[in-house]
């Protein structure tokens, strides 16, 4: 058993653990953070597998900045521990449970019925140094140009859209 | 040794994780978080093969994964605080008519 791989198993208790927590925990900013915990487990993950960019941006932009904007709309409507109502299809938990166990069951046999023979190397300094950073920059600009300026148009999109949603009756009023 | 079979287990994994988030919470911020989290697991397969082929292009592509789900949390919670705003309510099942 290599440290990589004693890495792997603890790293991925973790991410599997604070997944359960998110999504069975009864208060909502306990559920954010234990979100917060599983995205930057999954930014060590990022790292092992030899790709510091995306680590840094899915803890800038994922941990930092849309987990912050989830707990700002959970502390403004005060949502924090909402009385579970009596749901309105009984039946619809262990259909989910059943379904979801459907789900894992058929993705694992995919999975080993096509087993992949790569394996991760550790990566080597050279991969976690600025020429990393300037390759995959190189590969943005030059083969995926139009997609990136799409992104930018998507991001205007949805800064008007969640300006005019929220700003409504404001508007209506003038 | 970790063979990248690991890594997509794991993906699937959370993928299931966040599936039955959406299907057994009825609080639509939870919902929201469980959609994150499916995506997130997508992104860990991408850098996983990434990291296999030695290429970039899964990489970029998580980038992007990455910017869309900033521009659907953004809209989604404005869409929630709205809906919080005339119903003085978040429960998902009583979202079932498109008049405010």
């Amino acid at each position: 058993m290599t440290i990589d791989l004693i890495l792997f198993l603890i790293l991925s208790l973790v991410a599997i653990a604070a997944a359960l927590g998110m999504v069975f925990s009864r208060n909502t900013v306990y559920s954010a953070l234990f979100l917060v915990l599983n995205f930057v487990t999954v930014a060590v993950f990022y790292l092992l597998l030899g790709a510091p960019f995306i680590a840094m941006t899915q803890i800038t932009v994922y941990a930092g900045a849309i987990m912050v904007l989830f707990l700002f709309v959970i502390m403004l409507l005060g949502a924090e521990s909402l009385v579970p109502l009596p749901s309105a299809l009984p039946w619809q938990k262990p259909l989910a449970f059943f379904l979801a166990v459907i789900l894992a069951v058929e993705s694992t046999y995919l999975i080993f019925s096509s087993a992949q023979t790569g394996v991760i190397t550790a990566p080597d300094i050279a991969v976690n140094s600025m020429e990393n950073l300037r390759e995959m920059a190189m590969t943005l600009f030059n083969d995926f140009l139009l997609p990136f300026e799409v992104t930018s148009i998507l991001l205007l999109v949805a800064m008007v859209g969640a300006i005019v949603l929220t700003n409504r009756e404001k508007a209506g009023q003038k | 040794m970790v063979k990248v079979d690991y890594y997509i287990i794991l993906s699937a994994v959370l993928f299931t994780i966040g599936a039955l988030g959406v299907l057994i919470r009825r609080n639509p911020l939870i919902i929201f978080m469980s959609i994150e989290l499916m995506l997130n697991a997508g992104n860990l397969a991408f850098v996983a093969f990434s990291s296999v082929y030695k290429s970039f292009s899964g990489q970029i592509f998580v980038f992007f994964v990455i910017a869309v789900a900033a521009a659907e949390v953004a809209v989604g919670l404005a869409l929630i605080v709205e809906i919080f705003k005339t119903k003085k309510n978040i429960n998902i099942d009583e979202m079932n008519s498109l008049k405010g």
